[in-house]
C-alpha cells in the first residue's frame, strides 16, 4: 500500500486539519516509509494465529449502572476556547 | 397482506423499506462513563471528563447497557453473539468531542431475530408477517447542537453524548407504508414490555432511519435513499409514501436514483436531499484500542433470559385462550406494556375480592376498562397513567355488579361519582342508596302498573309482537329508577305476562 498526495490531502481533509500543498507534499514520503515499516510484519507468517486483543490476557471488565460523575461544568468548559450560558460556544454549523 | 403497488406511467412499482431503528437504552449512567442520563438537565451538567473527550480518559462499558440491549435481542428470538467488539467511527462534527463515535460494525452484540407484524391488529384474521432483523448493537448518542442561541455561534450541550444507544437494523422485508409502520409500532411494544427503552418518541427516546427503494415487482432491489431521524409512526408511514412516489417519477422521467441521505420535513411532508454531507461518508472504523472484546457468560445471558416478562405475543393468546378475552380486546389490552400492566391488576384484586378465577372476571374487567374507563378517560383528556380512577377501586365497582349489589346501569353512575368525587364505589351506593332491590314485592308493583298502563302494548304482546318484551323490562326499570334487579325484572315481567 502506498500514498499519494491526493490520499494525504482527502484524510487532512477528514481530520479537519489545515495542510499547504508544501505540507502536503512533505508528508507523502513520510507516511510512506511509516506504512513500509509496519508493513514489514506482513512477512510473517501467523496462519492459525487469533489476532491479539490486549498484551496480557485480560476480560473487559463491566461497571454497575450508577451515577457517579458529572456535575463537572466548570471543568468541562475550562479548556473551551468560548463558552456561554453553559454551552460550548462554536463557529455556527447549521446545514 | 394485501399488495401495495405504485401506479406508474410505465406500469406497476413496489416499495422496498429497511428501518434502522435508534432506542436511547433505559440506564441510570452512560454506556462508558458514570455521568447521569435523565432528560431536561441544565447544559453540560451531566457529563463526565469521558463524555467530554478530554486526554487520557478510559470508557468502561456499563453492565446495564449491554443487559438491556441483550435482552431486547432475546425478545426478537435473536441470537446474542457472547463474543463482540467495539469500533471506533471517525467523523468531525461540533457534537461529537472525541471526533468518533463507538459503535460496533464488525461484530454487533445481537445478530439475526425477527418481528412478527399483523397490519390490522384489532383484526384476529388479518395476515401476519415477519420482519426480519439483521443486528443489533450498541453505540454512543452524540450531543446536542442550538442554532437559535445566538446569532453567528452554535452552542454546544454534551448531556447526551455518551447516552446507550441500541441501533436495531431491519433486513430489507417491508413492502407498504402500513408494514413499516406496523413494524416500528410492534418494536416499540416491544422495547416497552422489555423495559430496555421508554419509547418516547417526542423526547427522541426512538428516532427511525428509513431506507427506500423501488422496483418493478420481480425486479432486482433499486438505489435506495436513507431518510433520517424520523421521529413518529405516522411520519415514517410518510416518509415511505413520498420517498417511493418520488423515485417512481424520478425514474419514469429517465433519471437516476442517487444513494443520498435525506431530511423529512414534516410542515410541507416532503423530504429532502442534505447533499452537504455527502463527501464526509468515510468513517474508516477500526476497532476501538482502549476496549477489550466484550465477552458474556452464561451466568449473564441466563438471568438476561429468566428476566424477560412475558412478551406481547404471548400475552395476547393467553388472554384469548385462557381468559376466554375476543381477539379485539385481547389485542387492545396487550398494544402497550402499562395497559396490560393495569389491566392485570385490576383482574387481579377483581378475582380477589369476588373470590374467583381471574378467567371468571376476565370479560366484566376488560369491557369495563375497554369502554367505561377509556371512555371517561377520553373525556377527561387523561391516560391510565393519570387515571383518577385505580385498578382497586375499579374492582370494588366491578365486584358490585358482580354479586347483583347494583345493576351495571347503576354502575355507570357510581363511576361518573367516582370520578368527579374520587369517593370508593361502596361508599357512593351506600350514601346514595343505590342498591338495588331484589323486592319481588316492590317490583311486581311496578310490573303491575306497567302492564296496566299500557293495554294496547300488552294487546301486541299477546298476538305476537314479542320484541315489546324489551319495552315492558325497561318501563319497569324505569319506575324502579334502575335499582331493581334485571334478573328478577325479567322473571316476573315473564310471568305477568303469562
Amino acid at each position: 500500500m502506498s500514498i499519494d498526495l491526493q490520499t494525504v490531502k482527502k484524510i487532512a481533509s477528514l481530520s479537519r486539519i489545515s495542510v499547504t500543498d508544501a505540507e502536503a507534499e512533505a508528508m507523502v514520503p513520510e507516511l510512506n516509509n511509516i506504512l513500509g515499516w509496519v508493513e514489514q510484519l506482513g512477512e510473517v507468517d501467523v496462519t492459525g494465529v487469533e489476532p491479539m486483543t490486549a498484551v496480557i490476557p485480560n476480560h473487559q471488565r463491566l461497571r454497575e449502572d450508577a451515577v457517579t460523575d458529572g456535575n463537572v461544568r466548570d471543568r468541562v468548559l475550562a479548556n473551551a476556547p468560548q463558552a456561554e450560558h453553559g454551552f460550548f460556544a462554536v463557529p455556527k454549523v447549521i446545514e | 397482506m394485501s399488495e401495495y403497488r405504485i401506479q406508474g406511467a410505465t406500469g406497476e412499482w413496489e416499495v422496498v423499506i429497511g428501518l434502522e431503528v435508534h432506542a436511547q437504552v433505559t440506564s441510570q449512567a452512560k454506556l462508558f462513563s458514570g455521568a447521569a442520563t435523565a432528560f431536561g438537565a441544565e447544559p453540560n451538567t451531566q457529563v463526565s471528563l469521558v463524555d467530554a473527550a478530554m486526554p487520557g480518559m478510559l470508557p468502561v462499558p456499563n453492565r446495564e447497557c449491554i443487559r438491556q440491549a441483550v435482552r431486547t435481542g432475546m425478545a426478537i428470538n435473536a441470537n446474542v453473539n457472547k463474543w463482540s467488539r467495539f469500533d471506533r467511527k471517525n467523523y468531525f462534527y461540533a457534537d461529537l468531542p472525541q471526533g468518533y463515535q463507538i459503535s460496533q460494525l464488525y461484530h454487533p452484540l445481537v445478530g439475526e431475530g425477527e418481528i412478527e407484524i399483523n397490519l390490522d391488529e384489532k383484526n384476529p384474521d388479518a395476515e401476519t408477517k415477519r420482519i426480519g432483523v439483521e443486528r443489533i448493537h450498541v453505540e454512543q448518542d452524540a450531543g446536542k447542537l442550538m442554532h437559535d442561541q445566538h446569532p453567528t455561534r452554535s452552542y454546544v450541550d454534551l448531556n447526551r453524548s455518551g447516552v446507550a444507544l441500541m441501533e436495531i437494523v431491519s433486513k430489507p422485508d417491508m413492502r407498504s407504508p402500513a408494514e413499516a409502520g406496523a413494524y416500528l409500532s410492534k418494536l416499540r411494544t416491544i422495547l416497552r414490555y422489555v423495559g430496555s427503552c421508554d419509547g418516547n418518541m417526542d423526547q427522541g427516546s426512538m428516532r427511525a432511519d428509513v431506507n427506500v427503494s423501488v422496483r418493478k415487482p420481480g425486479h432486482e432491489f433499486g438505489t435506495r435513499t436513507e431518510t433520517k431521524n424520523v421521529n413518529s409512526v405516522r411520519f415514517v408511514m410518510a416518509v415511505v409514501e413520498y420517498e417511493a412516489s418520488r423515485q417512481v417519477d424520478v425514474l419514469e422521467a429517465g433519471g437516476k436514483i442517487v444513494q443520498e441521505t435525506r431530511l423529512y420535513d414534516p410542515d410541507k411532508n416532503e423530504t429532502r436531499s442534505m447533499r452537504s454531507k455527502e463527501d464526509a461518508h468515510d468513517y474508516r472504523y477500526f476497532p476501538d484500542p482502549d476496549l477489550l472484546p466484550l465477552e458474556l457468560d452464561d451466568a449473564f445471558l441466563e438471568e438476561c433470559r429468566q428476566s424477560l416478562p412475558e412478551l406481547p405475543d404471548v400475552k395476547r393468546h393467553r388472554y384469548e385462550e385462557q381468559l376466554g378475552l375476543s381477539a379485539y380486546n385481547a389485542a387492545t389490552l396487550t398494544a402497550d406494556a402499562d395497559t396490560a400492566r393495569w389491566f392485570e391488576a385490576l383482574l387481579a384484586e377483581a378475582a380477589r375480592i369476588q373470590k374467583k378465577s381471574e378467567g371468571e372476571v376476565a370479560k366484566a374487567s376488560a369491557n369495563w376498562l375497554l369502554s367505561e374507563l377509556y371512555g371517561a378517560l377520553n373525556r377527561l383528556g387523561k391516560s391510565l397513567e393519570d387515571s383518577p380512577v385505580g385498578p382497586e377501586e375499579g374492582a370494588e365497582l366491578l365486584a358490585l355488579v358482580a354479586d347483583g349489589t347494583i345493576s351495571g346501569t347503576i354502575a355507570k353512575q357510581v363511576f361518573e361519582i367516582m370520578l368527579e368525587t374520587g369517593d370508593r364505589a361502596p361508599k357512593i351506593v351506600d350514601e346514595k342508596g343505590l342498591k338495588q332491590t331484589s323486592d319481588t314485592g316492590a317490583i311486581e308493583a311496578a310490573v303491575a302498573k306497567v302492564l296496566a298502563d299500557n293495554g294496547d302494548k300488552v294487546e301486541q304482546y299477546k298476538s305476537g309482537k314479542e320484541a315489546l318484551f324489551g319495552f315492558f323490562v325497561g318501563q319497569t326499570m324505569k319506575a324502579m329508577q334502575g335499582k331493581a334487579n334485571p334478573q328478577v325484572v325479567n322473571d316476573l315481567v315473564r310471568k305477568a305476562l303469562a
